[in-house]
């Protein structure tokens, strides 16, 4: 699970649907491992509009990275210094993997897994009901 | 100006080859008509703006075998030169120095050497200069010709022959078929969706980059691939871990890998798409998927067949922990009704697409009369295309809605509205041989 995901997944139980706790998830006893991938400014500068940034934060720090800055900031493509900012979000985003852990709802408490990179969100039967 | 196009189309899936140049064109804002598209043959004049646009569309499309600047057309070798003198002269000029050489394409027939090298001379009227390069000359002036067929042989003459200037071949010329093909691909599986249909469902499904497409029943992740091809960012789901894990090392990861697309997976998540986890604000672009049907897999989600034996289970300790909050807990499934699910989708589409954005699924049908009621509406989307591809006693279609505005009112037919249900698996497995029960 790329660090990204932790941006766009809440907990799946209708009843936490537009809970403000539902989102993020609480990220505990994370196993991360780091994985190369191709580094695509473009690509990264496309995903911003789509994050939450103070979601980013939260997530960041419950895996114990507090040096983000407070507000995404506002970056030109064609400014060479904004280069190492972007490869950066790279690195967190894209090349950051969660492997194995916990996701829990800090609304209804329910805990969902990470197994081998993969996070499993399906519910049980009183759950799902 | 605008100026005369002749497109070379692949015959492979005729039907669905408007739908596909018509979602190109409106991707990549291509102002073009293919309203004279005739899925008979594989030419096509299309009036474009500039070489830039004709290129566009041939590095974009899986159809497009190649686009060639119009000079001329004829049903026979007089009238297609009487029509390159009245039309075309004022192309020449720019091309009398230049390397170049003369190709042959036959649709359905071809020419031997001696005929082939006497047509290339018919045109010694064009005068050119430059020197004749067989390998890669700065121009290629291509004669196209169809043939029909008689019994089984080629026709002796063609129907109709074309001059055109080779603006760019598509992307099929150059082995991209070959290369996504699953017996080429390194994690497969029986669900598996073909490569080329999959290319052509995320080209109408307008997948790009800066994109996120989202497909619920990923299996290997065959839309995953073919979306990551023309640079989405996907996310996928599957209710079933085992398909997501993967075997002997294989898995969707290996296949992004194994295309040079690694950054371009998002994720694939173990869920059951009628309880997803996806935050509300999370816009998708795009939604591609092929449901569950039950000819392999049936329809299943998150929940206890029998509610009765799962009474008080949720308090089940396993050492000290909630048994359904353990790592090595397994989540029972339930049967769900395909019509529902369905249903379900479209909502999802409705609330996450953004204006514009499409959600594409196929759906097996029956070869007869009935099947346009069995297909779902949502009154925020409107249906584009409703594309048909034909087996012996049965049909799937490539179903490609658009959301629209809230002041749009479209159609609405959910589960409980369409006449006839949707019992695929039940006649696939009587062989479509009795009455549809309904």
């Amino acid at each position: 699970m790329k660090f990204l995901t932790t941006n766009f997944v809440r907990c799946a139980i209708k009843s936490c649907d537009g809970a403000v706790n539902s989102f993020p998830l609480k990220y505990s006893e994370i196993e991360l491992v780091q994985e190369e991938q191709d580094f695509q400014p473009e690509f990264i500068l496309g995903i911003l509009p789509r994050l939450d940034w103070p979601a980013i934060l939260k997530v960041a720090a419950d895996l114990g990275n507090t040096s983000l800055p407070s507000q995404l900031p506002e970056i030109d493509i064609n400014d060479p210094s904004n280069e190492i900012l972007l490869k950066d979000l790279h690195t967190l985003l894209i090349e950051t993997q969660l492997v194995q852990g916990k996701m829990i709802c800090e609304n209804c408490n329910h805990v969902y897994h990470i197994k081998d990179s993969i996070p499993n969100f399906l519910l049980p039967p009183h759950l799902a009901n | 100006m605008a100026k005369w196009y002749l497109v070379y189309l692949a015959q492979s899936h005729p039907g669905f080859r408007k739908a596909e140049l018509e979602s190109i064109a409106d991707l990549l804002d291509i102002e073009a008509s293919f309203e004279s598209h005739d899925m008979d043959h594989p030419f096509m004049t299309v009036l474009l703006e500039d070489d830039e646009q004709a290129m566009k569309l041939a590095q974009r499309s899986i159809f497009v075998r190649g686009v060639y600047e119009l000079w001329g057309e004829g049903s026979d070798l007089d009238s297609l030169h009487a029509d390159v003198k009245s039309k075309s002269s004022h192309y020449w000029p720019d091309y009398m120095t230049c390397s170049f050489k003369f190709d042959l394409v036959g649709y359905q027939g071809k020419r031997n050497r001696k005929d082939q090298v006497q047509l290339f001379e018919s045109f010694a009227y064009l005068a050119f200069e430059g020197p004749i390069k067989m390998k890669q000359p700065d121009q290629i002036f291509t004669i196209l010709e169809e043939y029909h067929v008689v019994g089984r042989e080629p026709a002796a003459t063609p129907d109709r022959m074309w001059l055109g200037r080779q603006v760019a071949l598509g992307q099929r010329e150059f082995k991209l078929l070959e290369n996504y093909h699953l017996k080429n691909r390194s994690y497969t599986s029986t669900t598996s969706f073909e490569a080329e249909l999959s290319l052509i469902t995320c080209n109408i499904a307008q997948a790009a980059p800066g994109k996120l497409l989202y497909d619920p029943f990923t299996g290997t992740g065959s839309f995953l691939v073919a979306a990551a091809y023309f640079g989405a960012l996907c996310f996928g789901s599957d209710i079933d871990i085992r398909v997501l894990r993967g075997k002997d090392s294989k898995s969707i990861k290996t296949n992004f890998k194994q295309y040079g697309k690694g950054y371009l997976l998002g994720d694939v998540l173990t869920m059951d798409f009628t309880h997803d986890a996806f935050r509300k604000s999370l816009r998708m672009d795009t939604i591609v998927c092929d449901p569950p049907y039950g000819i392999r897999e049936g329809v299943k989600v998150c929940g206890a067949k029998n509610e009765d034996r799962f009474v008080g289970k949720e308090s089940v300790l396993v050492d000290g922990q909630l048994a359904h909050t353990r790592r090595d807990y397994i989540q029972p499934k339930k049967p769900y009704e395909l019509d529902a699910l369905l249903d379900d989708l479209l909502q999802f589409a409705s609330e996450r697409l953004p204006v514009g954005g499409r959600l594409c699924f196929w759906m097996p049908t029956e070869n007869d009369a009935q099947q346009e009621s069995r297909i779902p509406q949502h009154h925020n989307l409107e249906l584009r295309y409703n594309l048909v591809q034909s087996f012996d006693k049965w049909a799937r279609r490539l179903l490609c809605y658009v959301k629209r505005d809230d002041d749009y009112v479209g159609t609405t037919l959910t589960k409980d509205q369409r006449t006839v249900k949707n019992n695929f698996r039940v006649r696939y497995f009587q062989g479509f041989n009795k009455q549809p029960s309904t």
